[in-house]
């Protein structure tokens, strides 16, 4: 069972959507303990970083979600509240990832970085059978900047981290429930039990 | 590498696909949810569903119908046709779809846009417009473009840019229909008006046409077309092999 963690942000319809076509079965919840018997868990996320930590705040989900040990995903705002800091609304988060997230630089470049683009530097089991500089969908204005746990890069007029791995949890800048067969093919990975 | 997208639109009536469709393996051609998946399948970067039902009934067939797109298909779609509240986005939002594209309605109360924005960000609201060139100016018209509004499109981008739109969809009702290309000069002039990105609809006849809106001569962010894709006068694969060869970035 794979848990979709509810912490009232928008359209976490698409995630289930998706496992739904890969035949996986799922749950949304924001009950701790349904979600730490799940054998996955998603932490999706479209919103502001602010009212995002708030939420999780207001259910506890905020010490649950570290203390976790089964495969987390974080997609989008949900890989980055896995990181240190976000620059939007000055705002803590989950420390689970070293790194901060910043907006991108006014340099020219439409913001926010909708549409698609390609991933590189690709690394570990989340990316199996993924070919560099695959494309990928991403909708957001802030960005997590690259470090040792960065697992896949993209550029946007700067290089940022698309995708973030430590331990257990992994983090997805871009959208895979919307990336067309390649997202497919990287919720399948996660999903597969060689992923940790 | 940042791609330009490639939108085929598909109108929809009483839950149906009304243009007739050149899909050869295809069973049924009125099934939306069938040609959606066949335009993933060529590489389409997102799709339009735009409502032209005339009833409420038909309204209804529709949110359903973005229910089920919203399950079978792995890319990004936006709904349209007939937006006039808030409560009309959100039952379409809430269906599944990405993002919401909204026109007359915007044209008559501009704090819909803000509304919008503030329930589900910018980055889920489109707004379309719709202009045609009289003695000199832009205006903006609503209906199909049979109906003139006092607005002007450039000040109208702007605005809608203020108020919150993620994403503007311009189409030129003078070349709607004509198959002899798109308004290139002025998808060039709106990328100095407004910083969001902005989709090219209306006069695409060949690759060439859509090439030149995507490249230095439109630089839109986007090209949607219709009937070329429809009627398969251009298929996407092809056109985004030639769009590559004319190093356009697109997602291949």
């Amino acid at each position: 069972m794979i848990g979709i963690i509810d912490y009232g942000t928008g359209n976490i319809k698409s995630v289930g959507n998706a496992l739904a076509r890969l035949g996986a079965e799922y749950i949304v919840t924001s009950q701790a303990s349904i979600i730490e018997g799940c054998d996955r868990v998603i932490l999706p996320g479209v919103g502001s970083a602010g009212m995002a930590m708030e939420n999780l705040k207001r259910s506890r989900l905020d010490k649950i979600i570290p203390a976790l040990t089964q495969p987390v995903l974080g997609i989008c705002l949900g890989m980055q509240l896995l990181c240190a800091h976000s620059e939007e609304d000055d705002t803590e988060c989950l420390g689970i990832f070293k790194n901060r997230v910043q907006k991108f630089p006014e340099i020219g470049k439409k913001i926010p970085h909708i549409g698609w683009n390609t991933i590189g530097s690709l690394k570990g089991s989340l990316y199996t059978n993924v070919k560099q500089e695959s494309f990928v969908y991403f909708v957001h204005s802030y960005f997590a900047e690259t470090n040792q746990m960065t697992i896949a890069t993209s550029e946007y007029g700067i290089r940022f981290s698309a995708s973030l791995n430590e331990k257990n949890f992994f983090g997805c800048q871009f959208h895979p429930e919307k990336s067309g067969d390649i997202g497919e093919k990287i919720l399948h990975n996660f999903l597969s039990n060689n992923i940790i | 590498m940042y791609a330009k997208r490639i939108i085929p639109c598909l109108d929809i009536k009483d839950g149906k696909t009304v243009k007739g469709v050149n899909f050869t393996n295809l069973q049924n051609v009125g099934d939306p949810v069938e040609l959606a998946r066949q335009y993933c399948k060529e590489m389409a970067d997102e799709l339009v569903f735009l409502d032209i039902s005339a009833t409420q009934e038909g309204r209804k067939t529709f949110v359903s119908l973005v229910e089920k797109i919203a399950k079978n298909i792995n890319i990004p779609f936006t709904v349209g046709g007939g937006i006039s509240s808030v409560e009309d986005a959100s039952a379409l939002l809430k269906a599944g779809a990405d993002k919401v594209s909204i026109n007359s309605a915007a044209t008559k109360n501009p704090k819909l846009i803000e509304e919008l924005k503030e329930l589900f960000g910018s980055q889920s609201i489109t707004v379309a417009i719709d202009a045609k060139e009289i003695n000199g100016t832009w205006r903006v018209t609503t209906h199909g473009g049979t109906q003139i509004t006092e607005r002007e499109l450039f000040s109208w981008a702007a605005e809608v840019e203020r108020c919150g739109a993620g994403e503007i969809l311009f189409t030129s009702m003078d070349h709607d229909g004509t198959k002899r290309g798109y308004a290139c000069s002025v998808y060039k002039k709106l990328l100095e008006i407004v910083k969001i990105p902005v989709i090219a609809s209306g006069g695409a006849g060949s690759i060439t046409d859509i090439a030149d809106v995507l490249s230095e001569k439109g630089c839109a962010d986007a090209a949607l077309a219709a009937s070329i894709f429809h009627y398969g006068e251009i298929r996407i694969p092809d056109l985004k092999r030639e769009l590559k060869k004319m190093n356009i970035p697109v997602r291949l």
